[in-house]
């Protein structure tokens, strides 16, 4: 059973999103994705954001990783004012902090398992080896296989590697199990629960599915751009127990 | 090898069909631009060399007989740095195994070796001895062609006079490196040779000791050329002087500087061509691959991959097929430029033609393309460093279609869907459609342009040896002859028709513009030779007046109606005012052309000869050829057929050499750009034809909507082909004309057809590769994909 929030050192502040909004034009139509958002996130936790497929969750999730900048309202990394971050220190910010994975996986096609994690230790300050970055996602015996010789969960494994290989403070799972069944789907969010327990990742998980809700510290719930709910969960439950 | 490099080459790989089209596009452009350059190099350097070693002199004067002693007054003209006098004469040989009569010019040279100008490269045998009259060295093009070697012997007709003449060496000279017989102007090497001759027993069998017929001499560095000619003209206008003339004017050099212009022209607008194509496609494909990876993009931004790095790992996608076809293309040239080294040799004769490679050529080759690479890519790479990290994770947003063209009512009915589509993806990307067309259309012009040439040179066969003239031979007579000559050739067994011309040499004014020129007195323009300008049309002998050359005339700055001023050289040396009554716009040189009597009552002197054109009864012409040796008035005999046939060796061979190189390359050139059309469509479209065939569609039906749209772009660019084509050609004309000739501007349809074909091919071939591609799709694999 996870231990008591309360003891993982949660009351240091990570992540501070303040009064934030978001829309774009998609096409000639203006979308308002995020309308006035106030969060923080804790160190730590493990935290997921519901919401129906348009709330504005991927929208949140890549202006907190800094693929996407606000239309206004500001957004703080350990008191750092991420939102009046230069291009080169988005890049640097991504690339020492944030650990990214999709829901489509995206692992590059033409690269073997190792070489897709290989591609983040390359660049950043202090990884892990990315052979020993898929044994913690259990695919040591499968490190040079192609993204089209995996599985789908398999494929989501290598892209948490990939993510979490550098260490990052945070790591940001966009709907990690959206492409998957039922059961890869577990498997997948056993690896990010694991990740968050033994290196003590602040974890970010979106997704319109409640029934993953139980696995977390936190849930926070997204309706059409606003916040629509916020609570702590007073147990984690293990994902192997979850259903849906 | 680091994981980004990696995933470069797999895609490249992965696409390497497309990518071997790009690298062969530089690959031509940059073989073309290595094999001009080092050709153009080496051209200059040789000539230049052999100029230098072998003093190839700066002013040139032939006299009829001048005294010796002029030598000491023309070395001290200012200006003069040294003079060599000669005595030269055209004779008629007797070559062994040859029926007809051939042409010697004879060079006189020093009977002890001593440092001449125009000094002879001894290629074989030895140097002549002082006290053997009979020996001579033959010139190198003249004996490889008749089989004969230093040893064999050979009768001349030298002033009358019949002589064994002994061949002891096999040389060269920088004055002979385009050897043509005086007169013609391509190289018949059976029937024209250079002999060169012991200056004594050169004068004593012309009668010319103590004296020459032609000077020599070179400038002293910063000296005025024109200034020496004048004085060279003063001094010996009354020893038959036609003028003192400059290397400018040296025939020659003229060919070979003509020649080296005519490379440096290539250099300059075919790899242009191709850089540019290049360009085109590296844009296209490289957009198309970025469009793709978006979701890539996004993730390696997502990484931590800066902007740079993404931007390079993508601009790699253009330098690396690029520069491998900068590395082909450069060992292609190298090739190529040492196969045309080989030609030139063929056709002038140099002592030494070297084959210069240089670096520099390559330098700069590497340098434009990949110059080009990163122009091509620009767009691209662009492109994938401004896309938001975020925005490159949604799909694009769906292409905005509007009503076009054919929507409306009343064409929507009849227009199939898959037509309808086919137009409107046209219609949505006009510029791109715009610029795909316009790039298969170069390759047409291409090939129209490649081909022209052959036209070009089809015609002037045509024109110079069939339709101009219409005799079987031409007979120089060594000096003018009267009017009752013939009288003579008549009576000759064989002869079934002749007619006779004047050459009269002149100066000709107009204004401050003067040219040395002579003018041709015809009998008649409707006989053996006809007056055909490049366009093949007849034109006719002006009563009185004279008729210019197109080029001539502007070089002089003469309209029709305007009066030129003429002084002429020989005889009484009169000065008159001539009517130009018209010009024509001939192939070859430059002429004036006046009735004969006109031009007898103007020079005044009763009315001279200079040649005579034959039409021979083929069944006697043995006989008379046999006569012609012996004839002492017979300086020359021209053969109409023996050009042709050498020209078509030579010139044709050449041609046909570098037609093929760019009808290759413009295949290559059509096969990269329709290839990799369709295959950017298809990349494009797969998911949407893929969707169609889940609907229900056939697998023919969708690879007309996807090979419809190539096949119509196609069809579009091969009139505009034609068109760019045709411009293309009239610019090349323009630029590889010169004074010695000017190619007609003539378009066979076969050209046309030629180049549709090839197209329609190339197109056939990468529809084929394309449908295997299009019809080898998994449906479910591509709708599963994200775009």
């Amino acid at each position: 059973m996870p231990d008591n929030p309360l003891d993982r050192g949660q009351h240091v502040e990570v992540l501070r999103i303040t009064d934030l909004s978001k829309f774009y034009m998609m096409g000639e139509v203006r979308v308002d994705a995020l309308k006035h958002i106030s969060l923080e996130f804790h160190a730590g936790e493990l935290a997921v954001l519901l919401g129906a497929s348009g709330s504005g969750k991927s929208t949140l999730l890549n202006i907190i990783g800094g693929l996407d900048v606000p239309s206004s309202g500001k957004l703080f990394f350990h008191g750092r004012e991420i939102t009046a971050a230069t291009e080169a220190e988005l890049t640097a910010y991504r690339r020492r902090s944030i650990g990214f994975v999709f829901q489509f996986y995206n692992l590059i096609s033409s690269l073997s398992a190792l070489e897709n994690v290989q591609l983040v230790t390359e660049i950043a300050d202090n990884p892990m080896k990315a052979d020993e970055a898929l044994r913690l996602v259990g695919l040591g015996n499968r490190l040079n296989h192609f993204p089209a010789q995996l599985s789908g969960g398999e494929q989501q494994r290598v892209a948490i590697a990939r993510a979490v290989a550098k260490r990052p403070e945070l790591l940001l799972c966009d709907e990690p199990t959206g492409a998957l069944d039922f059961q890869t789907g577990k498997l997948v969010l056993d690896v990010i629960e694991k990740v968050n327990r033994e290196l003590g990742t602040t974890t970010l998980v979106i997704t319109h599915n409640a029934s993953i809700a139980g696995m977390a510290d936190r849930v926070v719930r997204l309706r059409s751009g606003e916040l629509s709910e916020d609570r702590q969960n007073l147990t984690r439950m293990s994902p192997s127990e979850l259903v849906w | 090898m680091k994981p980004l490099h990696r995933k470069l080459l797999r895609e490249l790989m992965r696409l390497k069909g497309q990518m071997l089209a790009v690298a062969a596009v530089v690959a031509c452009g940059i073989s073309v631009f290595v094999s001009m350059s080092s050709v153009k190099h080496s051209l200059e350097v040789s000539r230049q060399r052999y100029y230098n070693r072998y003093r190839f002199a700066d002013v040139f004067v032939q006299v009829k007989r001048a005294p010796e002693f002029y030598r000491e007054t023309v070395s001290r003209i200012p200006g003069v740095a040294s003079v060599s006098t000669r005595i030269t004469a055209d004779v008629i040989l007797d070559v062994p195994g040859l029926d007809e009569p051939a042409t010697a010019r004879l060079v006189s040279i020093p009977e002890y070796r001593t440092p001449v100008l125009n000094d002879l490269f001894l290629k074989k045998g030895r140097y002549i001895e002082p006290g053997k009259p009979e020996e001579v060295i033959a010139s190198k093009p003249f004996l490889e062609a008749n089989h004969l070697v230093p040893g064999d012997r050979i009768s001349a007709v030298i002033n009358g006079r019949k002589r064994s003449l002994l061949i002891v060496g096999m040389g060269l000279s920088p004055e002979y490196i385009y050897e043509v017989q005086p007169g013609s102007f391509f190289p018949d090497k059976r029937r024209f040779g250079v002999f060169w001759m012991g200056r004594r027993s050169l004068e004593s069998a012309l009668d010319m000791s103590g004296a020459f017929n032609d000077l020599s001499l070179t400038l002293a560095h910063g000296a005025s050329e024109k200034d020496v000619i004048m004085r060279l003209d003063n001094l010996f206008k009354r020893y038959g002087s036609l003028g003192a003339y400059g290397r400018s004017e040296h025939l020659s050099d003229r060919f070979i500087v003509d020649e080296i212009k005519q490379v440096g022209i290539q250099i300059t607008f075919l790899p242009v061509v191709f850089l540019a194509v290049a360009v085109f496609l590296l844009n296209i494909v490289l957009r198309r691959i970025v469009a793709t990876q978006r979701d890539q993009i996004a993730v390696l931004k997502a990484i931590g991959y800066s902007n740079e790095d993404v931007g390079l790992h993508y601009l790699g996608f253009a330098m690396i097929p690029t520069a491998f076809g900068a590395v082909v293309g450069t060992l292609l040239g190298a090739w190529l430029g040492r196969g045309l080294m080989n030609i030139y040799a063929e056709f002038y004769n140099f002592a030494e033609l070297v084959y210069y490679f240089r670096f520099e050529d390559v330098a700069l080759s590497v340098l434009l393309s990949f110059a080009a690479a990163i122009f091509g890519a620009l767009g691209a790479v662009r492109k994938a460093v401004l896309l938001p990290p975020a925005e490159a994770m949604r799909p694009d947003s769906p292409a905005l279609y509007k009503p076009g063209l054919f929507d409306r009512e009343s064409l929507r009915k009849k227009i199939p869907v898959s037509l309808r589509i086919i137009v409107r993806n046209l219609e949505r990307r006009p510029w791109k459609a715009a610029l795909s067309v316009l790039m298969i259309s170069l390759s047409v012009a291409i090939l129209i342009a490649g081909r022209y040439t052959y036209d070009s040179l089809d015609r002037m066969v045509q024109v110079e040896f069939t339709q101009k003239h219409r005799e079987d031979v031409t007979v120089i007579f060594n000096n003018p002859m009267p009017p009752s000559v013939r009288f003579n050739i008549a009576s000759l067994d064989g002869v079934i028709e002749h007619e006779y011309y004047r050459e009269e040499p002149v100066k000709m004014s107009f204004g401050h513009r003067v040219r040395r020129q002579s003018i041709k007195g015809m009998e008649s323009a409707e006989g053996l030779q006809r007056l055909i300008d490049k366009a093949n049309r007849q034109l006719t002998l002006p009563q009185d007046g004279i008729l210019l050359t197109s080029t001539l005339a502007e070089l002089l700055g003469v309209r029709p109606g305007d009066k030129l001023q003429v002084d002429f050289l020989q005889g009484r040396q009169r000065h008159t005012q001539l009517l130009v009554s018209g010009t024509i716009d001939e192939i070859l040189g430059l002429s004036a052309y006046m009735n004969l009597g006109a031009l007898n009552r103007l020079a005044g002197d009763g009315g001279a000869l200079n040649a005579a054109y034959l039409r021979l009864d083929q069944a006697k012409a043995g006989k008379l050829y046999t006569k012609f040796k012996d004839m002492p008035g017979v300086s020359g005999i021209m053969m109409l057929k023996a050009m042709k046939q050498s020209f078509d060796e030579l010139i044709a061979q050449s041609m046909n050499t570098s037609t093929v190189i760019l009808t290759s390359f413009a295949c290559i050139l059509a096969f990269a750009v329709v290839y990799n059309g369709a295959r950017i469509s298809l990349s494009e479209r797969a998911r949407e034809l893929t969707s169609l065939r889940v609907l229900g569609m056939t697998k023919g039906e969708i690879s007309f909507i996807l090979l419809g749209e190539q096949a119509l772009l196609t069809l579009a660019a091969v009139p505009l082909g034609f068109l760019i084509g045709i411009g293309l050609s009239a610019l090349l004309a323009h630029a590889l004309s010169s004074e010695l000739y000017r190619l007609p501007l003539v378009f066979s349809a076969f050209n046309f057809l030629f180049a549709f074909l090839v197209i329609v091919l190339v197109s056939v071939v990468s529809a084929i590769l394309v449908r295997r591609r299009l019809t080898g799709l998994d449906l479910v694999e591509v709708l599963k994909t994200r775009e």
